[in-house]
């Protein structure tokens, strides 16, 4: 028996009729997606949360009504399916579900484009610190210091408020916010790589330093990158309806979600269920976006 | 030890001169020439000139940063443009209610946290663990300035049972339930976070403690499993204590969106009305005393980290 196994496993070796072949190999990105596949509860958020993101995408076509339509006959309409409107109108008797699905495209684009573009930035400066080394590291690493030093919400608040609100100054402020912590994972997993001997040998062979950074660096600090940045995505999120909320965001009559949470906290004598909607939205996807990052940090096998 | 503070606390200076700048820049971020934010729109050109040679606006920048720093260190952080009166006063005035605000909240996300987080650590694996994890990511994950929307409209306006915003006087008495009650839905609110954030570090640091070989020897030893969880804890606790008082320097500077929902009049507070009003003078300056307040918990917790872990100070 045991030899068997010793031939199946030696490569080359001619495979018995038994068929003991060895468990197909899988690359790493086979693994991940190998291990995704039994983990229910990530696919459960997973696929919520690609609905999300459709129902926004798809927003002109799914929404029953205009969302910029009011209406001062039909203010704070309570949810139900007798009437046209399924989940209710607000304080302006615009319809809420049309406006909810017409404010996930705002919502989330606040949320999403400042964590891509601080990892585009973060990541690069973070690479460069640790893969430079020295002074060069010292002042990346201090000036992100200073604005580590800061709350992130205090510090969005900051530099939107400064620049006086609305949704581009508020996506500048959160890609600030988020470029520190983003330079800080991506020098830390670069200065851990610098020093690994493969760097040090593809040097040796001659590699040019594009190339070594390419494929030895990138590779290894893409990974504990994006990791990080998915979960920034519902920080993100939180944030941009946070600030919208206090009135530094998106500008009304946009249907951004902060917003509308905002506006409709005066009604909350008269329609308690429309007012808690705009958060349920948020609330969903930020845990939905929370459960598949936390799915993939450990479907990927990277420490925090 | 004595060579470790010194240390840290010089490097504490060029990050709290780092938090300086940027604070004191924050007013030239401001869309139009900073002066316009002191006047009606209307004003005339003299006007705008003699104001700027007050203000001292037409000297090089980092002269102007200089005595704006000379100025902030005395305790003169210009008057508000809102009420007109001295921002320092304005800011003394919040900044207790909100160390009042987040060191509560702290402490209650602490007692929940720390408590649930030792069981799933003791117990990870097991369905009790995933329980506490996913309390974790929805203490993380929910907005809580709507949670604190949705606290009002169950507590305050179907069940009567508590105050909605505001606080009872100016004057707080910590013994009447007339001043306390105001603090349930802020505290609870302002704790979830916290709460998540807790809860996660206390798992993983007890089940790793739990892992290791000195716990196998206790048990071997014949201790009863209430002893081997204290000396688990003593194990465990450094870390967490860390995260907590990390913790207050956040929500010190994070309280804004709470403080806005219930109106507690706090530094938050302040920061969201002066929002509204364009205040710059008040924004620059809460924002300074609140970062800076971040900046000495960091430092602080570090030095009382590396008094409870000697393993620290040599890292």
């Amino acid at each position: 028996m045991s030899t068997a196994v010793s031939d199946a496993a030696r490569p080359g070796a001619p495979t018995g009729a038994t068929e003991l072949a060895l468990p197909k190999q899988r690359g790493y990105w086979g693994n991940v997606g190998y291990r995704l596949r039994y983990d229910p509860v990530t696919l459960c958020f997973g696929g919520l949360l690609l609905l999300i993101i459709l129902a926004a995408i798809f927003s002109p076509w799914l929404a029953p009504f205009d969302p910029y339509q009011e209406s001062i006959i039909r203010r704070l309409k309570p949810p139900g399916f007798q009437g046209r409107y399924w989940l209710g109108t607000d304080e302006l008797g615009r319809d809420m579900l049309s406006r909810l699905l017409y404010g996930g495209r705002i919502t989330l684009t606040m949320g999403i484009v400042p964590v891509f573009i601080a990892t585009l930035i973060g990541g690069g400066l973070g690479v460069v610190a640790g893969f430079a080394g020295g002074v060069v590291n010292m002042i990346i690493m201090r000036v992100t210091d200073v604005f580590y030093a800061f709350p992130s919400v205090l510090l969005a608040v900051a530099i939107s408020g400064a620049m006086g609100g609305g949704a581009g100054n508020g996506m500048i402020a959160l890609t600030l916010v988020f470029i520190p912590p983003l330079c800080r994972v991506a020098e830390t997993a670069t200065s851990q790589v610098r020093n690994l001997d493969f760097v040090d040998a593809a040097r040796a062979t001659g590699a040019p330093l594009r190339l070594v950074l390419w494929h030895h660096v990138l590779g290894n600090v893409l990974g504990p990158v994006l990791i990080y940045a998915s979960s920034l995505v519902s920080v993100g999120i939180i944030l941009a309806s946070g600030l919208s909320f206090l009135g530094l965001g998106v500008k009304p009559p946009e249907p951004d979600w902060g917003l509308m949470l905002n506006a409709l906290r005066q009604a909350i004598y008269v329609s308690p269920l429309v007012c808690a909607m705009p958060g349920i939205a948020i609330l969903l996807t930020s845990i939905s976006m929370n459960m598949v990052s936390d799915g993939l940090r450990s479907a990927m096998d990277v420490r925090s | 030890m004595f060579g470790y503070v010194i240390r840290r606390l010089l490097a504490a200076i060029p990050i709290a001169l780092g938090v300086s700048i940027v604070c004191f820049s924050l007013v030239y971020l401001a869309p139009g020439d900073p002066i316009q934010t002191l006047l009606p729109p209307d004003a005339d050109a003299e006007t705008v000139d003699r104001l700027k040679r007050l203000y001292g606006l037409d000297r090089p920048l980092p002269v102007q940063y200089l005595e704006w720093l000379y100025r902030v260190s005395t305790g003169d952080f210009g008057k508000s443009i809102a009420s007109g009166r001295p921002v320092a006063g304005e800011i003394y005035r919040s900044l207790g209610n909100t160390v009042l605000l987040a060191g509560l909240s702290v402490l209650v996300a602490f007692s929940i946290a720390f408590i649930m987080g030792t069981i799933a650590g003791r117990q990870s694996g097991t369905w009790i663990d995933r329980l506490v994890t996913g309390v974790a990511v929805l203490g993380v994950s929910i907005p809580n300035y709507w949670l604190g929307i949705v606290l009002v409209i169950i507590f305050s306006v179907e069940l009567m049972a508590l105050p909605s915003s505001g606080m009872a006087s100016d004057k707080f008495d910590p013994t009447s339930w007339e001043h306390l009650q105001y603090l349930v839905l802020p505290v609870f609110t302002l704790s979830m976070i916290p709460v998540g954030i807790i809860a996660r570090t206390t798992r993983s640091a007890v089940s790793e403690v739990m892992n290791q070989e000195f716990i196998v020897t206790l048990r071997a030893n014949g201790l009863p499993e209430w002893r081997v969880l204290k000396h688990a804890i003593k194990n465990a606790l450094p870390p967490v204590l860390a995260v907590m008082g990390l913790q207050f320097g956040t929500l010190m500077g994070g309280s804004i969106l709470v403080e806005t929902v219930f109106a507690w009049p706090g530094s938050g507070y302040l920061l969201s009305k002066a929002i509204l009003t364009r205040d710059v003078p008040v924004l620059q300056g809460t924002i300074l005393v609140l970062s800076m307040i971040f900046v000495l918990t960091n430092l602080t917790v570090d030095l009382f980290q590396s008094t409870l872990d000697p393993r620290i100070r040599r890292g």
